[in-house]
């Protein structure tokens, strides 16, 4: 069970993160690769050191990643991140069901067999 | 059947179709619940959980057993009606402890749908008996449809990178 409340802390910290609409809007930016400060306030009616803060906070909730390019640093999504929030998303239950589906099927396959 | 519109936030509602039986299905859960459940995450007990146990009769103990033989207890059969119904109190604190004051309940039907075809529908109830915890629970025990759709999204892109 200490896998599953860690997990759940990490989730908690992530969709906390991902509450703030400008953080959204942010992470939202980084869909298509990686970016910069620069790029990401760009066209964002946010300045950037807000840009910078809501980085940093996206960070600590292990949803973006930074790329050091030459003098630049890049943001991007951590995959492994949206993995675990992907993966928790589906529930206890869900995960459960879907466990007993699978197991109820095979039973029932044998049986026929 | 299940109204997914109505949102009550001391309870999490499913449903599940299996191919498989009504009485099938049944079995499966209350008989073999420890071939299926995710023994590796889902267990209270300090030893490595080797089996799941519904006793099968109102009144019944359900427990996790430990590799080492010992037992910890997840809640008790409030109703046990063959191959249609079955609920349980789940008595598992927010810590993930045993707490038999608890008293959330889970009820599980079994719903003939066709040929070897079970709706299986499940509702978690009472978990307001969390207290202050309850959101948090809540959002275990259930999914996020909203967020799971966007973060599908995000995960597509993210791979796409």
């Amino acid at each position: 069970m200490i896998d599953a409340m860690a997990t759940a802390i990490r989730i908690e910290r992530a969709l906390n993160a991902l509450g703030d609409p400008t953080r959204r809007a942010v992470f939202r930016r980084l869909r298509k690769g990686n970016r910069s400060v620069r790029e990401i306030a760009d066209g964002m009616d946010v300045s950037r050191p807000a840009v910078s803060q809501h980085l940093k906070v996206l960070k600590a909730a292990g949803l973006i990643v930074v790329r050091v390019d030459g003098s630049r640093r890049l943001y991007g999504i951590d995959p492994g991140g949206i993995e675990a929030l992907r993966n928790w998303l589906d529930g206890f239950w869900d995960e459960t069901l879907a466990a007993f589906k699978q197991a109820a099927e095979q039973e029932q396959n044998q049986s026929r067999s | 059947m299940v109204d997914e519109g109505v949102f009550d936030p001391n309870r999490v509602r499913k449903a599940i179709d299996v191919h498989a039986a009504q009485d099938v299905a049944w079995r499966v859960f209350t008989e073999k619940m420890g071939t299926w459940w995710p023994l590796a995450f889902y267990k209270i007990g300090k030893a490595n959980a080797i089996d799941a146990v519904i006793e099968p009769y109102q009144g019944g103990r359900w427990y996790e057993r430990g590799e080492d033989g010992s037992t910890c207890d997840w809640g008790t059969v409030l109703a046990w009606e063959p191959y249609s119904r079955l609920v349980l109190s789940w008595d598992i604190g927010a810590d993930w402890q045993p707490d038999p004051t608890l008293k959330t309940e889970i009820e599980v039907r079994f719903v003939a749908s066709g040929n070897n075809a079970t709706r299986v529908e499940l509702e978690h109830r009472h978990l307001d008996r969390y207290g202050a915890r309850r959101d948090e629970m809540r959002r275990i025990f259930d999914t996020e449809g909203d967020w799971g759709r966007l973060l599908h999204s995000f995960a597509r892109a993210a791979e796409a990178q």
